[in-house]
């Protein structure tokens, strides 16, 4: 049997039993769940602090937050987030499933292969996606994976509606012939 | 503004083997992930739903023990649609979730890495905008950090079994052929060779 490290995939059940575990070490240690999009804002919210004079007495963003005891800072969530990319990294190098192409197939058949045209959607997509978290207060982290395993009403409905908009939005852009394509 | 050394590590530590997870798992990649939403590669689903069910029995049971608390967000009904059309347009078109574009960087994907700096932009409009945002967020009422065993007055352990039992159904009844399923582990799905080749 070869070394586990070093395939390019498991499979999605053996992923999935991990996550869980992981969740579980999670909670046991660090009373915390698995997400990603806080610290996003924490760095962001930071950053404005940090260029925007006056920003904490004029937003009120700030105030709220010192409120809940949540203000923004580099804490437990965001050295998860570094992590994740230092996981994939490694994971990626042992098994050499590197994947540095621009465009990927799918969009290249459908929108061309334009490195600017891809990077700048990718950009704007990325936006929209994290303002869209951010208004729901989780990810597919965050509501997908810890709020449905703490069976959260709110991250049941987020994610029924992010797979159904997802599904349409994909559906639109490739159509069935996208997704035979796949 | 800082954690304590040992939480951060801990962060860290955490953070190494989800994004190790994801990238065995494939989900790091747009192909799937895409793939997952035009209804053809159910990778994506079959890694949720199983953390779901995993995670929900030992945290459950580390609650019932007391050794931890759950931490539920609240069902801020205006937040949760808005929030979930947007997160779900930006995804189809992105092609990773915020976890997933981390982990994605980390595979050398250079779209990825334009994602990832629009999630900057996203959050940083995010915080600016937060008082504007608010009558969104709360606009449809503040139903409270509410599970699903509180809305219905059950057990959680029914609905941990309940979904258990779903997924099992789900998972033999939607099993790929005999005839085109891959040996376990060490195995290179056919729509991977997509990546490389128009």
């Amino acid at each position: 049997m070869s070394n586990p490290l070093t395939m390019k995939s498991w499979p999605p059940y053996a992923v999935g039993v991990g996550v869980g575990l992981l969740t579980w070490f999670s909670f046991a240690t660090a009373d915390h769940p698995l997400g990603i999009t806080t610290a996003f804002e924490n760095t962001a919210a930071l950053a404005e602090k940090a260029v925007v004079p006056g920003v904490e007495e004029a937003n009120g963003y700030f105030a709220a937050k010192a409120a809940e005891g949540k203000s923004p800072k580099v804490g437990w969530e965001w050295t998860l987030v570094l992590g994740v990319f230092v996981g994939a990294l490694v994971s990626s190098r042992l098994s050499g499933d590197r994947s540095p192409e621009v465009v990927p197939a799918l969009w290249r058949w459908r929108f061309g292969g334009s490195p600017a045209v891809r990077l700048a959607a990718a950009f704007a997509a990325g936006a929209v996606m994290m303002l869209g978290a951010r208004l729901a207060g989780g990810c597919t982290s965050g509501h997908g994976i810890s709020g449905g395993l703490q069976l959260a009403a709110s991250s049941w409905v987020f994610s029924a509606v992010f797979f159904a908009v997802a599904t349409a939005t994909a559906f639109a852009l490739y159509g069935r012939e996208g997704a035979d394509r796949v | 503004m800082f954690d304590s050394p040992d939480k951060l590590l801990l962060g860290l530590a955490t953070g190494v083997v989800f994004g190790f997870l994801l990238q065995k798992g494939r989900v790091a990649k747009f192909p799937v992930i895409v793939g997952q939403f035009l209804l053809r590669d159910w990778t994506v689903v079959k890694i949720m739903g199983t953390a779901v069910v995993v995670g929900a029995v030992g945290v459950f049971a580390l609650v019932a023990a007391g050794h931890a608390g759950l931490h539920v967000k609240p069902l801020l009904l205006g937040g949760v649609l808005s929030g979930g059309v947007l997160f779900g347009v930006g995804l189809a078109v992105l092609g990773y979730c915020p976890g997933t574009t981390v982990a994605a960087c980390g595979e050398g994907r250079r779209d990825a890495v334009a994602g990832l700096l629009g999630m900057f932009a996203g959050a940083f409009g995010f915080v600016a905008a937060w008082p504007a945002l608010q009558p969104v967020i709360n606009g449809l009422g503040d139903a409270g950090k509410v599970t699903l065993p509180d809305l219905t007055g059950t057990s959680p352990w029914l609905w941990v079994g309940g979904l258990a039992a779903l997924g099992g159904v789900a998972a033999l009844t939607f099993r790929r052929p005999a005839g085109r399923q891959s040996p376990i582990g060490d195995t290179t799905p056919p729509h991977e060779a997509e990546a490389g080749t128009p």
